[in-house]
């Protein structure tokens, strides 16, 4: 007790050491090995478990406290935005496919992450460890909810929102972010962790929150806006978190080296290639853009990537493999992406449409060496086709790379005219890859890869709802003229066209809410 | 020449003094505004000191707030009861 009569508080450091690590203890009555079964088959050494430090040092009491502050600041924007009409202040209807975007390929893993990190923040042996894997299960948890919240207001209105989960589940597209997460979840908890806090929190999840959520700022959606940024406020938390981890398994023994540069190895280009949707959103999904994924690219990983690695080389860490081939197709990666898209929008649970002229200059002057090259005259000849009426439709069902789902549309990293596809045999058969970075994933696990649920493969199989595409794409959930197909003719381009028509109206009706499903 | 750390706060009301206190206690210190958001680089380090943004407003500030306005950073993160700081080492 203090002179004065009141307890004295407690410094910082003394308050988390007490709140966290003073509340573990060794198990007698069970071996510590029968109670943490998971955390030693992956060959992970830990000599002392103290040695990990959470630098925010947040303990439970300061949790609760700052988190319910965020939820009531976005809680007071949701409801406004919705009393509000705040969709009628979007900048142009096909902004809301980034959205539909988002929430069928990212909302899904916000609880899938929930769910692991509640499993290791059981299952790792440290306190302070286990402790910021809890937290970070409810900060996932509540992501994965403020976004549904968030975006139910705009299923009122638009398409594709109204059956994310059970469309992430299924759809080929999204069969892309489900697998990535598949392969997180299934790994033993020091690659999960250093898969997803550190491979894609820490050194590419950047790319996706920041330049998206100014998109949305950009954009009119003061909604997105609000659950990224109070979302993205956790993030920096799980970022630290991933850097602290990488540090503290290098510190802990040499023999983690190798590993852990193997798990960077192969998650940075996992989380890669799941980026090249964040690519196609932002060059050309937000009518109001912010900056290139070119641009991004460079500020958030070359930039930022670099200064990083240069701290990590020295425990022994080197720069992942296939960076380069990461950097070679940043002229690349969005175009290719769309074009795929474009080609496949009967499919799709969202719009694509012709990209204008005004958009197709800024997409020069960021992309000099390669748009007018090798993208602008394929996006004029499906303009001169489709005003011919004869739209093109991709109708062949693509071959899929064994380890990232994506069809195979990526070039060689030196020739921009040529696909790029890997080969790998395994057991007397062959499996096909994107890349030389999904076949050395590949070549590294083959026995987890030949296992992949690859959407095209179950289609032909008969696995998916039955032969015809329209019966797939029931099986998807799919309102068939409605959520796909292009922007240009859709419900929601009339939709858009009369509220845009009624601003100058004196008395409006707009269109009715849609009907719960 | 070190290398640059980052921070990314919100361009908000409650971050706006924590943006003025580190423009004045890391005079090397660029400020880059993009929509709804303030990038600040650095050479090396940054840091955000509890004094200097508790003058700013008025009342006591826990260093742990900046967890309200915070969108991302690059850097090892220090943090006690006194400062915020972020390093290359």
């Amino acid at each position: 007790m203090a002179a004065n009569g009141k307890a004295k508080r407690l410094g910082m450091k003394q308050r988390y050491q007490m709140l966290t690590r003073h509340l573990d203890w060794e198990t007698s009555y069970q071996p510590m090995d029968k109670v943490f079964p998971y955390d030693k088959f992956e060959g992970i050494k830990i000599k002392d478990w103290d040695g990990w430090e959470d630098p925010f040092r947040l303990t439970m009491d300061t949790y609760w406290k700052f988190q319910a502050e965020k939820e009531r600041k976005l809680y007071a924007v949701i409801d406004s935005f919705a009393q509000n009409n705040g969709q009628l202040g979007l900048t142009d209807a096909r902004y809301m496919n980034a959205a539909k975007l988002f929430l069928q390929g990212v909302t899904p893993l916000e609880y899938a992450a929930h769910r692991h990190f509640a499993h290791i923040g059981r299952h790792l042996r440290g306190g302070g460890a286990r402790v910021a894997a809890q937290m970070q299960s409810i900060d996932e948890l509540r992501h994965a909810q403020t976004q549904v919240h968030t975006l139910s207001h705009y299923n009122r209105y638009f398409d594709g929102f109204h059956d994310f989960h059970h469309m992430h589940d299924r759809v080929w597209y999204l069969s892309v972010p489900k697998s990535f997460f598949d392969d997180a979840v299934t790994a033993g908890p020091f690659e999960f962790i250093t898969s997803i806090s550190f491979s894609f929190e820490y050194v590419l999840t950047n790319l996706l929150f920041v330049p998206f959520m100014s998109g949305a700022a950009y954009n009119g959606d003061l909604a997105t806006v609000t659950f990224g940024f109070s979302a993205q406020s956790d993030e920096s938390r799980h970022m630290t978190l991933g850097l602290e981890v990488v540090k503290f398994l290098l510190e802990q023994h040499e023999d983690n080296v190798p590993i852990v540069q193997g798990w960077l190895d192969k998650w940075f280009w996992r989380g890669y290639r799941l980026l090249g949707l964040v690519a196609m959103l932002q060059d050309y999904m937000l009518p109001k853009k912010v900056m290139s994924w070119k641009e991004a690219w460079e500020v958030y990983y070359e930039e930022q990537g670099s200064a990083l690695f240069e701290d990590l080389s020295r425990y022994g860490l080197r720069p992942p493999l296939h960076q380069e081939d990461a950097i070679k197709e940043k002229d690349r990666i969005s175009h290719e992406v769309w074009g795929t898209f474009y080609n496949y929008t009967h499919a799709a649970a969202f719009h694509t449409w012709d990209v204008d002229d005004e958009h197709l200059d800024w997409l020069s002057e960021k992309y000099p060496d390669t748009f007018d090259k090798y993208y602008r005259p394929r996006y004029m000849m499906w303009r001169e086709m489709a005003e011919q009426g004869k739209r093109f439709y991709n109708n062949a069902l693509p071959q899929l790379c064994n380890v990232c789902q994506i069809p195979m549309v990526f070039t060689e990293p030196d020739d921009p005219g040529v696909i790029c596809f890997r080969r790998s045999e395994y057991n007397g058969d062959t499996y096909h890859t994107c890349s030389a970075g999904c076949k050395h994933i590949f070549d590294n696990e083959p026995e987890k890869y030949v296992q992949s649920w690859l959407p095209v493969h179950q289609i032909y199989q008969g696995n998916c709802g039955g032969a015809s595409v329209e019966d797939v794409l029931k099986w998807y959930h799919m309102n068939l003229g409605a959520d796909n197909m292009d922007y240009h003719g859709s419900p929601e381009e009339k939709m858009w066209s009369e509220w845009m028509a009624g601003r100058h109206a004196e008395q409006v009706e707009y269109p009715p809410v849609k009907a719960a499903e | 020449m070190a290398r640059n750390v980052s921070i990314v706060l919100q361009d908000t009301a409650d971050a706006l003094p924590i943006i003025e206190a580190i423009k004045s206690d890391n005079p090397d210190a660029e400020v880059q505004n993009m929509p709804s958001l303030v990038r600040i680089e650095a050479p090396g380090k940054l840091v955000i000191k509890r004094d200097s943004v508790s003058e700013r407003i008025g009342r006591d500030w826990d260093v742990q707030e900046i967890q309200l306005s915070m969108v991302t950073l690059s850097g090892n993160i220090d943090e006690d009861d006194d400062q915020f700081v972020i390093s290359w080492q």
